[in-house]
C-alpha cells in the first residue's frame, strides 16, 4: 500500500517550485483525469464559498453578489432580533440527534437480523422492498402520506371512523409530529442504511466466525462480539458524515411534510426551511445569508471538534 | 475462492437451536418491515385506479373497489405536459449520471494510486467541502448571477454531477483493484489514461453499477434544483411537475388546459385519483433498476476513508 513514487535520484533533490512542477509533469496524466472534478468542485463548491460575504452586504441586483456595499453585521443584528434563532437551531438539532440515532439503531439491527436469514430467495426479496422508499422523492412520500394521514380521506381517519371512533386531525396535531418525522425518516432511509452495513458485514472474515462456533458461542454471543465490533468502523464512519450536517435539516422533508402548515411550524421548523423562506419569499438575501454562513459555521465547528475528540480516543475511527 | 463458498455454505446451515430462533425472528421483523416499506406503493397504484366519487365517499382503502381508469384517461387526455417534463428528466438523467460515473471513478482511481504522492491533500481538498459550504443562498446566488442559470438545463444538471460521498466509495473500490495490474501496465508502455480506460474501468462494474443507480436516482427524483432554478413550465421536471399537481390545481389547470378545448370545468377533475395516477407515473420504471443491480451493490458500496 505505502509504494514510494519512484522518482529518479536527480531531481529529487530538486526543491520548492521547481520539484513542483518536475513532479506535475510527472503526474501529467493523472492529473489530466482529475482535472474535471477538480473544476468542478472549485466552481461548484469552491466559488459559491466566496458568496458568503453576502452575509455582510447589502445586496441589490444592480451591483451584483460581489460589488454591492458593506452592511457590517447588520444582516446578523436582524438575524438575532428576530428571536427566531434559537428555536430554529434546537429544532434542527433535535430532530438531527433523533434521525441520527434512531436511524443507526435501525440499519444497523435490521442488517444483522437479514445477515441471519437463511433462507436465499426471502432474504433476497425482503431486501429489495425495503430499498423502495429511497427510491421515491419527498414528493411521491408526501402523496403517500397524505393517503395514510390526511383527515378526510386517509386510512388511519377511515380504519378509526369504521370502528366508531371519532379520528384526529393528525395534520394539525403538534405532538405527534415530532414522532411522525423520526418515523418517517426512517422509513426513507432504512434499506439504503442496511445495505451499507450489509456491505460491511459481508466483508468481515468468515473464519472468525467458525472459529467462535467451535469455542462454543452462540448466535447471540457472537452478533454481540464480532458482528457488532467489526461494524464500528463504518458505524463510526457514518456517525461522523450525519454528524457533519447536524445543523443542516433534511429540506426535502420538512418542506414536502411540513411546507407551510403553519400550526406544526411551531414545533418543525428547522433552519433550512427558514432559510428558504426568507430568499423566496421576503428575498432577503442578505438575512439568509447570515443565517446560512451561522449554519455553515455551527457544521464546521461540530464536526472539527468531534472529529479531534474521536482522533485522540483512536486515530483509526477519525474521518480525516 | 472455493474456500470461501465452502465456508459461505456451512454458514447457510442451520445447525443449532439459537440459530433456528434467530432465523425465524429475522424473518418476521424483516418481514415485517419490508411489508411497512411496500404497503404505501401499493395503496397509491390501488387509488389510482378507483373512481374519484369512491374516494371522496370511502377513502383510501387497502382493498381495491370501484376500479376505473379515468385518471389515467385524463391525464394522458393531453399528454403534452407530461411527456415534456418526463423528457426533461430522462435527458437530464441520462447526462448527468454520465458525468458523475466519469468524474466519480476517474477521481476516484487517482486518489488511491500509492504512487500519487498528492493525493491525500487532494482528497481532503474535495473532502473539506463537505465540512465547510456556502449553503443554499450563496449557491443560488452564484448560480443565477454569475452562472446565469436560471431557466436552463444546466441548472438541473450540473449542481448535482459530483458528490465527495460518490469519490469515497470509488476510492474505497478502487483499492481492492490490486495495483500490481496498474504498474504492469506501465511496465508495458500504457500512461495512465489508457490504464484507466482499458483495464481499471472494466473491473469496476459493481462500482460503476452502484454509483449509477443513485447518482441516477438522485437526478430522477429530483425537485429542489427545479424548484429553486426552473421557472418556465416546459423546464419542469417530472417530480417538479408532480409537486406543483399535488400542492395546487395550477398543475392540473395546466393539464386540462392544455388541449386548448378541453371542455371541463375544474370541479369535474378527478383531482384525487389523478394526483395518486401521477404520482405513480412519477415513480416511473427507475424502481425497477434495483434487481438487476442488487447483486453488485454489496461489492459497490464499502464505505472506506478520506485517508490513505
Amino acid at each position: 500500500m505505502a509504494k514510494k513514487t519512484e522518482v529518479p535520484a536527480g531531481p529529487i533533490q530538486r526543491k520548492g517550485f521547481r520539484r513542483f512542477v518536475y513532479k506535475a509533469v510527472h503526474y501529467k496524466w493523472l492529473l489530466l483525469m482529475l482535472l474535471p472534478s477538480l473544476v468542478y468542485i472549485i466552481l461548484f463548491a469552491y466559488l459559491p464559498l466566496t458568496g458568503l460575504v453576502l452575509a455582510f452586504k447589502k445586496f441589490n441586483y444592480r451591483d451584483g453578489v460581489y460589488l454591492s456595499p458593506w452592511n457590517g453585521l447588520n444582516n446578523f443584528k436582524f438575524l438575532i432580533i428576530s428571536k427566531k434563532l434559537w428555536p430554529l437551531t434546537r429544532n434542527t438539532l433535535l430532530y438531527n440527534v433523533a434521525f441520527i440515532v434512531t436511524g443507526l439503531i435501525c440499519q444497523v439491527g435490521l442488517a444483522i437480523l437479514i445477515n441471519e436469514i437463511r433462507i436465499k430467495t426471502y432474504k433476497k426479496v425482503t431486501q429489495s422492498m425495503i430499498m423502495l422508499p429511497y427510491f421515491i422523492s419527498w414528493v411521491v412520500v408526501s402523496a403517500m402520506f397524505t393517503a395514510f394521514f390526511g383527515y378526510e380521506q386517509g386510512i388511519f381517519s377511515n380504519l378509526i371512523r369504521s370502528l366508531g371512533g371519532t379520528p384526529s386531525n393528525l395534520t394539525q396535531e403538534k405532538k405527534t409530529w415530532p414522532f411522525i418525522l423520526v418515523f418517517m425518516h426512517i422509513w426513507k432511509g432504512l434499506g439504503y442504511g442496511t445495505v451499507v452495513y450489509l456491505a460491511a458485514i459481508t466483508g468481515i472474515d468468515q473464519e472468525i466466525y467458525e472459529a467462535a462456533e467451535v469455542d462454543g458461542a452462540n448466535v447471540w454471543q457472537r452478533i454481540r462480539f464480532i458482528t457488532i465490533p467489526s461494524l464500528r468502523p463504518t458505524m463510526m464512519t457514518m456517525f461522523l458524515l450525519a454528524l457533519g450536517n447536524v445543523f443542516r435539516g433534511d429540506f426535502g422533508m420538512f418542506y414536502q411534510l411540513v411546507g407551510s402548515n403553519a400550526k406544526i411550524l411551531e414545533i418543525a421548523d428547522v433552519l433550512d426551511l427558514f432559510i428558504y423562506r426568507i430568499l423566496i419569499s421576503n428575498n432577503d438575501i442578505g438575512m439568509s445569508s447570515a443565517a446560512g454562513l451561522y449554519q455553515s459555521v455551527l457544521c464546521f465547528v461540530t464536526i472539527v471538534t468531534v472529529n479531534k475528540v474521536i482522533k485522540l480516543a483512536n486515530p483509526d475511527y477519525a474521518l480525516f | 475462492m472455493t474456500e470461501l463458498t465452502t465456508s459461505v455454505k456451512v454458514r447457510n446451515k442451520i445447525r443449532h437451536k439459537d440459530e433456528m430462533t434467530i432465523n425465524i425472528l429475522a424473518c418476521i421483523v424483516v418481514g415485517l418491515v419490508a411489508f411497512i416499506s411496500l404497503v404505501p406503493f401499493y395503496v397509491i397504484i390501488v387509488s389510482s385506479f378507483r373512481s374519484e366519487a369512491s374516494i371522496i365517499a370511502k377513502g383510501h382503502s387497502l382493498i381495491p373497489q370501484d376500479l376505473s381508469t379515468t385518471a389515467y384517461e385524463y391525464i394522458f387526455r393531453t399528454p403534452k405536459t407530461i411527456i415534456r417534463a418526463y423528457a426533461n428528466t430522462i435527458l437530464v438523467t441520462l447526462v448527468g449520471t454520465f458525468l458523475a460515473v466519469m468524474m466519480a471513478t476517474m477521481t476516484g482511481y487517482v486518489l488511491q494510486r500509492p504512487d500519487f504522492d498528492w493525493r491525500n491533500k487532494i482528497a481532503f481538498f474535495f473532502f473539506f467541502t463537505t465540512l465547510f459550504n456556502g449553503g443554499l443562498v450563496p449557491t443560488y446566488m452564484i448560480m443565477t448571477q454569475i452562472f446565469k442559470f436560471k431557466n436552463s438545463y444546466h441548472a438541473l444538471i450540473l449542481p448535482m454531477a459530483f458528490s465527495v460521498w460518490n469519490m469515497i466509495i470509488s476510492k474505497t473500490f478502487m483499492r481492492s483493484i490490486s495495483y500490481e495490474l496498474t504498474e504492469a501496465a506501465k511496465i508495458d508502455g500504457a500512461n495512465d489514461i489508457r490504464i484507466f480506460f482499458t483495464i481499471i474501468f472494466p473491473l469496476a462494474r459493481p462500482l460503476v453499477a452502484t454509483i449509477g443507480l443513485f447518482t441516477a436516482l438522485g437526478y430522477w427524483n429530483d425537485w429542489y434544483q427545479c424548484m429553486l432554478y426552473e421557472s418556465k413550465e416546459e423546464m419542469y421536471n417530472l417530480q417538479f411537475f408532480l409537486n406543483e399537481i399535488i400542492n395546487g390545481i395550477q398543475g392540473l389547470k395546466a393539464i386540462a388546459s392544455m388541449g386548448g378545448t378541453v371542455d371541463i370545468s375544474l370541479d369535474a377533475l378527478p383531482s384525487e385519483t389523478m394526483k395518486m395516477a401521477m404520482t405513480v407515473v412519477a415513480i416511473g420504471p427507475i424502481i425497477f433498476l434495483y434487481p438487476f443491480v442488487q447483486k453488485f451493490f454489496v461489492k459497490g458500496l464499502t464505505i472506506g476513508s478520506v485517508k490513505g
